[in-house]
């Protein structure tokens, strides 16, 4: 059921896309996109997309934005050249530092923009979702920052191996709700904080950490993510004189790799490589690598690419990063794809982590897991593209992966 | 058995249209009963359709989903258990079509939209259509993503159920409304199914009543219904109340649905 899109209209809709036409009027990106909520949620999503557009190009709060971007964020974050990895992978390997951002990665570009909006629509509380946490962090400690109370849902799985994360949340001020039902991930995490949404639409805002779910979320993260892409763009060319062959980022439920890739879209000689995680086998259950093996169906509001069964079901996903561990994607991740602007591949939990232990040694720096794929990622292209240039959107840092690393890569070691 | 249809010859739309207004004529809300497909048992899935077919006027069929987004704990647990024990949207139009004994009570299917997706919206009236299926609702489609599907469900009579909320705006209620097949489903409150209203305040009565104004097809309230004192307090603003969650629960517990659903028949 795989969509096939005819090469001429690829062309057409890429046109589109490079003239900032998606989302269209009604939230789509080609035939991706949408809105499939409840009824009770309608409301409080045309009030969202009422504010965006009355906010989120408002000069005003542009610059209490960039100011709070400029000096709690810590933006701009550096572009490091890489030079051990360089020699290593026979490329020229820049990464943008994301896990410098304030809170440990790009989550908090999303969270302080979202708050900021929620307090012009005269929000009363947040509820965030969080996968591996850094979401649910950055959103605490955006919620501290701007002086509202904050609810993060987060699976009782994912609670387990990112236990530190969790204690950041509360010490940051956030009430933390572990999720027992369903698979206790972030797919399950997401669903309880729709459910908590729809119980008060009117005075809650919810604080969606990816580029998934109903339109307009998928541009918002897009909106306020692309900071990541912007600067590294100029960056990249003041470093070198030009712009990258190729730009590496992760992909789970895809708002960094959007955040980066979407300012490099109209850059067609820029190759644009999307990371999802391979998990263990490419059997249905062993995976989140939704856009390699998936099909197209709703789920959490937008109709995108999906891990389901032959009559709908959403299955069960494993990644070692609890960050990627998804059964969907963005939809415009699935709508890049599509007309073949990005491409995507997956890389395994055992590859990964060797990408993210490589990493240490050569640069000194703990990427986050979820990072790693992008390593091992790109490490492969370049070693068939020899004296290519190359960018690595360095997503999160690593701390709060120290649970998993300790029985994973330190096993043994300690 | 309550009002007898016309057999094969009236439309979803006339067959949940008839079945409620036989109801009035008894001067009580119609009883919309849902039960999950399968739970708690696979293999009573019929047996519990006809015995909650015979107790109600309308009767909702949930088709269980991974991602019951807008259940609450009741319907989450029964769908889980239903899907753990293989039930499936071909399993249950398979069932339907099955059936021997004509039921009186026109069947509704309750189902997200991605199963009706990856059974494919283009064989899905026909199948729905053999399975006796009078009406679709589908709680994560929208009105504005509803076109396709709708379109497709009116080619053979189908009703695609439309619901209000206590928060849906002015004028988008009255839209709402004026377009509604087969009855409008008025959600009593914001939230999840299955949490229990315990009184229906002034603002949940100015919400029916404004509704009923606009209303081309019957009303019928649902989310949080469990009691006969509900039925009664709701009766003066409604054509039916809808019950789910207090229902499957009654199943769930092994209890007697027949006497639950009748003490909900305000007029006996």
């Amino acid at each position: 059921m795989q969509i096939s899109t005819p090469n001429s209209s690829r062309e057409v809709l890429l046109e589109r896309e490079i003239a900032r036409e998606f989302p269209d009027t009604k939230g789509r990106y080609g035939l991706f996109g949408g809105a499939y909520v409840p009824e009770t949620l309608v409301p409080a999503l045309d009030r969202l997309s009422a504010g965006i557009a009355r906010w989120l190009h408002d000069v005003d709060f542009i610059a209490e934005l960039n100011d709070q971007l400029a000096t709690w964020v810590g933006r701009p974050t550096p572009l490091t050249y890489a030079p051990s990895l360089s020699r290593l992978w026979g490329a020229e390997v820049y990464l943008k530092r994301e896990d410098l951002a304030h809170t440990g990665a790009h989550k908090i570009n999303n969270a302080i923009g979202q708050v900021l909006l929620a307090k012009r629509l005269g929000a009363k509380r947040i509820v965030a979702e969080t996968g591996a946490g850094q979401h649910g962090v950055a959103s605490a400690a955006a919620c501290s920052r701007l002086g509202l109370p904050c609810t993060v849902y987060m699976g009782a799985i994912d609670c387990e191996r990112q236990a530190p994360n969790v204690g950041r949340m509360k010490l940051l001020g956030a009430t933390v709700v572990p999720v027992t039902g369903g698979d206790q991930t972030l797919r399950a995490a997401i669903d309880e904080a729709l459910r908590d949404w729809v119980a008060d639409p009117t005075d809650t805002y919810y604080l969606l950490g990816s580029a998934v779910g109903p339109h307009p979320y998928p541009y918002l993260a897009r909106e306020l993510q692309s900071v990541i892409g912007r600067e590294t763009r100029a960056q990249v060319i003041k470093q070198t004189g030009g712009l990258p062959d190729a730009v590496f980022a992760c992909v789970g439920g895809g708002s960094n790799s959007i955040g980066m890739f979407y300012p490099f879209i109209a850059d067609t000689d820029v190759k644009l490589i999307g990371v999802e995680a391979g998990g263990r086998g490419n059997a249905l259950g062993d995976h989140s690598a939704t856009l390699s093996l998936g099909t197209p169906g709703v789920l959490q509001g937008c109709y995108s690419m999906l891990l389901q069964d032959a009559n709908g079901q959403i299955q069960e996903t494993h990644s070692v990063s609890a960050g990627l561990d998804y059964p969907g994607v963005g939809p415009e991740h699935a709508f890049l794809q599509s007309v073949g602007r990005v491409t995507y591949e997956a890389v395994t939990d055992d590859d990964a982590l060797k990408a993210l232990s490589e990493c240490c040694k050569a640069e000194g720096i703990i990427a986050a897991i979820e990072t790693a794929h992008a390593f091992c990622g790109a490490s492969r292209w370049a070693k068939t593209n020899p004296g290519s240039r190359i960018v690595i959107c360095l997503s999160g840092r690593g701390d709060k992966d120290m649970p998993t690393l300790q029985k994973t890569l330190l096993k043994g070691m300690l | 058995m309550r009002a007898q249809n016309n057999g094969d010859l009236l439309t979803g739309h006339e067959r949940i249209a008839q079945a409620i207004a036989a109801a009035a004529h008894r001067k009580e809300p119609a009883i919309v009963a849902f039960l999950t497909a399968g739970f708690p048992i696979k293999d009573q899935f019929i047996k519990n359709l006809m015995l909650v077919a015979l107790n109600a006027d309308v009767v909702e069929i949930g088709v269980p989903f991974t991602d019951p987004m807008a259940d609450g704990m009741t319907i989450q647990r029964a769908s889980h258990a239903a899907l753990a024990q293989g039930v499936s949207l071909p399993w249950i139009l398979a069932e339907l079509s099955t059936l021997s004994t004509k039921l009186s009570a026109p069947l509704i299917l309750m189902s997200y939209l991605n199963p009706l997706l990856a059974f494919g919206l283009e064989r899905l009236p026909a199948a729905a259509l053999a399975a006796g299926v009078a009406g679709f609702i589908v709680p994560d489609l929208p009105h504005e993503e509803s076109e396709t599907l709708r379109a497709a469900l009116q080619a053979k009579g189908i009703a695609l159920i439309q619901m209000v909320t206590p928060v849906t705006p002015p004028a988008r209620l009255k839209a709402l409304c004026e377009s509604a097949e087969g009855f409008i489903y008025a959600v009593t409150m914001t939230g999840t199914t299955g949490k229990a209203v315990t009184s229906v305040p002034d603002s949940v009565v100015s919400y029916l009543q404004s509704v009923k104004v606009h209303a081309r097809v019957p009303v019928c309230a649902g989310f949080g219904i469990r009691d006969r004192a509900q039925v009664k307090r709701l009766q003066p603003y409604v054509d039916g109340v809808i019950v789910g969650s207090a229902l499957v629960e009654v199943l769930e517990t092994g209890g007697d649905a027949a006497a639950f659903l009748k003490n909900l028949h305000v007029a006996d």
